[in-house]
Formats: C-alpha cells, structure tokens, sequence
C-alpha cells in the first residue's frame, strides 16, 4: 500500500492543464506558412512524396501532406514548419495553406450540422476504425486518452462497440479488404453521427493514395465531419479538433 | 553446394546466385536447416520471369554471420512437394507464393490465402470465404472476434474454437490493412516516396524498417554510410525499443486489470517518444532516417538532453517496475498463462522476441551484427519458459540494456564529417538481402534491380510474419478470457505482416 502511494506521489500531476495553449517540445511540424518568396516552383513541388505542393500560386495540402518536412529542409526560406498543433477543420478548402497566408486552421462553424452541438456537445463517445491504417495515428489515438492528454475529462471517449458510438474515427486510406467492415460499422452507429479522419492516409490515402489495393467509395457516400491532418496527428491535434466541433458556438 | 554465402547489407549480381532444379533446391535447403536450430529461414518468395516463377530462398546461418541465397525456376502449371511436410517453418512462404502465383504445393497442411492481395492469382478467393477449420461437435462452440477490435487497434479476424471457456483452437485470419506496399514500391520511382513507404510499413516500428530500407538502397548504390549516420540509426532504434515495450508494459497491466501499472508505464512512454519529437520533429521518428544522408544530425547538445530525460525516466520507471514484479496478484497471471514451447518455436521459425522467450537465441543485433552493434558487444536475453510472464520480464530486461546502450552511444557523439559522399544510383541486375533487429524481432527487406539499375522486385517481411503462429500456439488450453493477455504479450504488427 505505501508503494502505491509513494509511486502516485513520484509521479506527481501528469495531465496537461490546458490542451489548448500548451506548447509542444523541440521541433514539430505543424502548421507550414509559405513566404512569397520566388523560387524555383517547379523543383519545389516535384520533391513532395505525394503531390501536396501545388504551384501558381504556392500552397500546401494539409490532407495530402505527410509532414517528412522535406520541402522546408530543402527550401528553408520559402517554407517553414511552425509549432502549431491546431490543423483539424470539417472544410477541405481551409485544409489547403496557401503562399502569403498565416492564420491560424479553423473549424467552419457554418458547415457544422445544429445536432452536433445540441446532442454531441457534452458526451461524445466514439467507434475507432483502423482501414489500412499503420498503427502511428492509432497509438496516437490511444495516447489521447492517457493520463497526460486525457481526452476523457472532455467527456470524450472510445467505446468498443459501434451501438453505444455517436460516431466513428477512421484511420487509415481504407482498403479494399476493410471496406465491408467500415460500412457495417458505420450503419450500425446509431443517428446523429458523425465521421472523423483521423491522419493523412485517412484523409487523401497519403502515399498510399493511388494503390489498386484499397476501396475509398465509403468516402463518396457520406460527408465527413472532420478531418485531423497529420502523419500520425499529434493528440493534441485529435483533441482540439473535436472539442472545435463539437464546443464552439455559432 | 548450390548457393551462395552472404553477409548482412551485401549486394550480389543476380547472376551469381546460383540456380537449381527444384529437387537439389528442395533437398538442399532442407539440410541446411532440418537439424540446426542456428540456421532458420529469413526470406522466402518467388517473383515473375516470363511464364515461369522464380524462387529464391534465403537462410540465415547465425554461427557463421552468413545467408546462404539459392535460387530456382520452376513453372505455375507444376506442383511442387512441400517444406512443410518436414519443416512448418515454411507453412506461411508456401502459402505466399501459393496466393501470388498459383503454385500449388504436394502434401501442405494448408494453402490458404495469407493476406488477400489485391494481385492475387485467384481472385475468386475473398475475406468473406476464408475456409476456417471447423470442428463438428455439439459440446464445442466457436467465437469470432474482429476484424474490428474493441479496442483502438488494427484490425484481423480471430476465430476460437472452445470447449466451454477453454480454449481448443485459435485461427487467425488477416489481410484486412493490405494496401499494397510492394508493387508501390515498384511504381513510386522517387527515393522520398519509397523512404516514407518504409516507414509507414508499420508505423510502430518506423525506425526498424526506415533503417532496413536505408541499409538495402545504400548496399545497391554502393554507398558506405559514415558513422554518425550510423549512429543516429543505432540510437534511434534502441529509443523506438524503449518507448514500445514500456507502452507493452502497460498493455499487459491493463490486460490484468492493474490500473496503476498501466497509468504509469503509458505515461513513461511519452518522454521517450516526446524525445524523438525534439530530435526529428515526429513522435514516431518518421523522417528521422533516409538514405545516403543524415537528415536530423545528433547533436552533442541533443545527448545533453537526452541525458537529462533518461535521468528523470529511469528512477521512475525502476520503481513502478520494481513493484510489477513484485506484485503476486500481477504475477499469478502472467506465469504459465499462454505457452509457447521451445520446440515449437523451433518448428515454426519463431524470430525476435518470441523466439528468445523460449530459450532460442535469435536477435539480428548479435548474430548479423550491423550499424554500430558489432560494437556495443550484444549479448540477447533470454528467457526459458515461453509463458506471458518470460514476454514481460524481456521487455523488461531489454528496457534496461537499452538505457544502457543508449547512455554508451550518446557518451560519444560523433562528429559531423566535413565532406559527404553523394548517394548514386543502383547497380543494375543485383539483389540485396538486409536484416534489422527491430523491437519485435529481424526485419527483414530484400531488392532485386533490372538491367537499368531500376527496382524489379521488393520484398518485405516484418517478424510478425512468423511470429503470428506463435500466438495461435499460446492460447491452446487456456481460459478464452486469458487473450488479451496473451495477445498484448506478443503484440504482433498487422500492418506489417498485411503490407
């Protein structure tokens, strides 16, 4: 019993006070700004691994983008990687960074269903799917809710059978073999529910995006709630992106 | 002697090894490794020339430091005898080359398909009729779990055949994360796309593969990697080791329902992995390792951090594993829970942890030493018992040698070296075979290259690969209730053995 407690005691307070001013450690690749800067554009784009960069004018892709940081170690004055963890949106187009821009990535309030907020904006339980996903974005998914992050005093968590869900988290650029699952789970959720891309490979299939081996015609179906970029998305970015969603008022 | 003698990261011309009929193919490699437990199979696969498929077949000899290549031709339309009907270690192999290229085999248990590849040979096969083995009987019963989990974990499907609340029987069926990772590594021609293929292999064993790829695209272009690239790579897969079995660590006190141990070893991982953050800018240490250079230079002021980081973990880490271990209701349930014998980790070419639990000495780091292991003087722990309780206690044992050698490493940081070599292109019609000790076990990569220098054919086995059947092994006559921590124990890669 002393153990215990001298181990508690060592420990000491653990959690993160405040998820959502914390600063993140050494280097992280968040949120890129791109600088009008002429530079060879042609060179920058093709060095991406999976076409993130578009040109005329420069912007990035935050869906495609794997975060390797390669085009900010090769162009470091064109482009830099900043500390923002914040990337999250429900808006494809707020995903894309564009040259010349530095706001923050934000949540489009006008495309956010009224249900999310009425039913989904105190408890929010949800069903993880992990499609092809590489195990990164759901051992970041796990560390969400663990004792530093902790996800759960949100009212947040993940619940193990769709029926009990009030929506799911996909991982992953959805194979063909895990198709069938993730539309049975998902119409086992009951309504309202909501879909959330959790990584890069979930949101545009990242490198994997122009494999034959996966099936990505569930996405076609239905419209996502929320997309979390990153490869894997730190939790930090997992949680402030639900707590956007589901918490902030028109 | 109808093969050729290797060492780890060497690249061959294709041409030098040397080919057989499948009789002397079939009955040499059976010699080599019928009998000798310090030779297993490493690799094992056939690509397409033409009509015709050709085999080639890698074995790892550990006393000699040596993988003896041998190769072979032989047609789809003729079936082949079997390894399996003297070695099982070969089960999964066959059953590989059986799905890629319809080769049938004389006399196999079983030729079921292994992960439901999107180029398979018979597309008539599909998840939905994978031929379980079934028992008729009125007093057993069969659960099947997955292939979502109720957990955040990636997904299989897991079929018990029980007896009331023992387990008979457990089947495994994967194939649900493939995604095609071979022939893209084929198709994405930039050396960037391929890095981050490798990494996201496996996304929990990042370092391992990123550093296997580096090592067999370095090999081909002939490339002599300097130290301190070396010695990131060394470094960064002891921290992946570290980090891993200290969140297994947790897993398994979740599996038993020990909150505290749980709390405690998830959170001793995040410093950890937060190091690897400030070092590379990700968590997971993706874009940590490429090849030909080093992208994230250790810097002596990095050890400095390190340092301090290591000084807060290990006391910390000390005292809640000293309590785990001490702790006779922890105890009680990982001692003789999920047994796999030494024989039977012999029989089905148990690698890495899985196999070193059983009192069989495999671990790439010491017996096909690469990076700077040869220095650090490797000795593998290993345990006799094959039970939950020989898992735990190498995590921990390894945990400790890993602090160890990550204290050696960083006590000497070396300098960036003034000028660099340029990584050239590959050297065409070759092969190149690389072994990586990961966390789990050797991983193994090996590339085939055309008479343009470009790649013709990769080939990846994650450990998990072999391990997978170790697992199915473990279960058999214990309480279905006693899985998780069973599975935890092992934690094998899905992703990776999927690809």
């Amino acid at each position: 019993m002393l153990d215990n407690i001298k181990i508690v005691y060592h420990q000491g307070k653990q959690f993160i006070p405040d998820v959502k001013t914390v600063t993140v450690p050494g280097i992280f690749r968040g949120r890129p700004i791109i600088n009008t800067e002429k530079v060879d554009e042609k060179e920058l784009s093709a060095l991406c691994p999976t076409n993130a960069i578009s040109i005329h004018p420069v912007s990035i892709d935050l869906g495609k983008c794997t975060f390797c940081g390669e085009c900010s170690l090769r162009f470091p004055t064109k482009i830099t990687f900043t500390k923002d963890y914040k990337l999250a949106t429900n808006d494809p187009e707020r995903l894309i960074i564009k040259e010349g821009e530095d706001k923050p990535v934000e949540v489009n309030l006008d495309l956010v269903r009224s249900e999310i907020h009425r039913i989904l904006g105190r408890s929010l339980k949800l069903r993880q799917i992990s499609a092809g996903g590489d195990n990164s974005c759901e051992m970041e998914l796990n560390a969400a809710n663990n004792v530093q992050f902790d996800m759960s005093r949100y009212g947040i968590d993940f619940v193990a059978s769709p029926r009990h869900a009030d929506g799911i988290v996909i991982t992953g650029p959805i194979t063909q073999n895990m198709a069938k699952a993730v539309q049975i789970c998902y119409d086992a959720t009951p309504e309202p529910k909501i879909i959330v891309l959790v990584g890069t490979d979930a949101i545009s299939g990242g490198i994997f995006a122009d494999s034959p081996a996966l099936d990505r015609r569930f996405l076609e179906k239905h419209t996502v709630d929320l997309y979390v970029p990153g490869n894997p998305a730190h939790p930090l970015t997992i949680i402030n992106g639900l707590l956007d969603l589901t918490r902030k008022l028109k | 002697m109808n093969y050729i003698s290797i060492k780890n990261n060497q690249t061959i011309s294709l041409s030098d090894i040397p080919e057989s009929n499948y009789e002397w193919f079939y009955d040499m490699n059976l010699d080599l490794v019928l009998g000798h437990t310090e030779r297993h199979c490493v690799n094992y696969f056939g690509y397409k020339v033409g009509n015709n498929v050709k085999l080639i077949c890698c074995i790892a000899d550990d006393s000699t430091h040596e993988i003896l290549v041998s190769t072979c031709l032989v047609h789809k339309a003729h079936a082949l005898e079997s390894f399996c009907t003297q070695l099982l270690c070969f089960e999964k192999f066959e059953r590989e080359i059986h799905e890629n290229f319809g080769i049938n085999f004389i006399d196999h248990p079983w030729l079921k398909p292994v992960r439901y590849a999107f180029n398979r040979d018979d597309m008539s096969q599909t998840m939905d009729n994978y031929p379980f083995y079934s028992i008729d009987s009125e007093e057993l019963h069969e659960v099947g779990v997955g292939p979502i989990h109720a957990g955040i974990i990636e997904p299989g499907h897991f079929r018990f055949i029980c007896n009331g609340e023992q387990i008979l029987h457990l089947e495994i069926q994967l194939g649900y994360q493939h995604r095609g990772i071979e022939q893209l590594f084929i198709e994405k021609k930039k050396l960037l796309q391929r890095a981050t293929l490798a990494e996201d292999i496996a996304g929990d064993t990042v370092i391992g593969h990123s550093t296997t790829f580096a090592h067999v695209w370095e090999s081909l272009c002939g490339f002599e990697a300097s130290r301190d690239i070396e010695f990131a790579r060394t470094l960064a897969l002891e921290l992946e080791r570290m980090a891993v079995h200290v969140s297994d660590l947790s897993g398994a006190c979740t599996d038993i329902a020990y909150q505290l141990g749980s709390s405690v070893f998830g959170r001793l991982r995040t410093p950890i992995i937060n190091f690897l953050q400030e070092w590379c800018g990700n968590r997971l240490g993706k874009g940590c390792i490429r090849p030909g250079h080093n992208q994230y230079p250790f810097t002596p002021a990095l050890a400095d951090r390190l340092r301090q980081v290591l000084d807060i973990f290990e006391p910390e880490y000390n005292e809640m594993a000293g309590k785990l271990f001490k702790l006779s209701s922890a105890l009680s349930r990982f001692e003789r829970t999920g047994v796999v014998s030494n024989a039977d980790a012999i029989s089905i070419g148990a690698v890495g942890m899985t196999a070193r639990m059983t009192n069989l000495n495999r671990d790439i780091r010491s017996s096909h030493p690469f990076s700077l292991y040869s220095e650090l003087n490797h000795f593998p722990i290993l345990k006799r018992h094959g039970d939950v309780y020989s898992r735990v206690q190498i995590r921990k044992k390894e945990i400790e040698q890993s602090l160890n050698y990550i204290r050696k490493l960083i006590a000497e940081v070396p300098a960036q070296p003034l000028q660099t070599d340029k990584l050239k292109t590959p050297r065409p019609n070759s092969f190149c075979l690389s072994l990586v000790e990961g966390w789990r076990g050797e991983i193994c990569h090996c590339a085939l290259t055309d008479e343009k220098g470009e790649l013709m054919h990769y080939k990846i086995k994650d450990p998990s690969f072999h391990n997978w059947m170790a697992l199915a092994l473990s279960v058999r006559n214990n309480e279905i209730s006693d899985f998780p921590i069973c599975n935890k124990s092992f934690n094998l890669s899905y992703s990776g053995h999927d690809l």
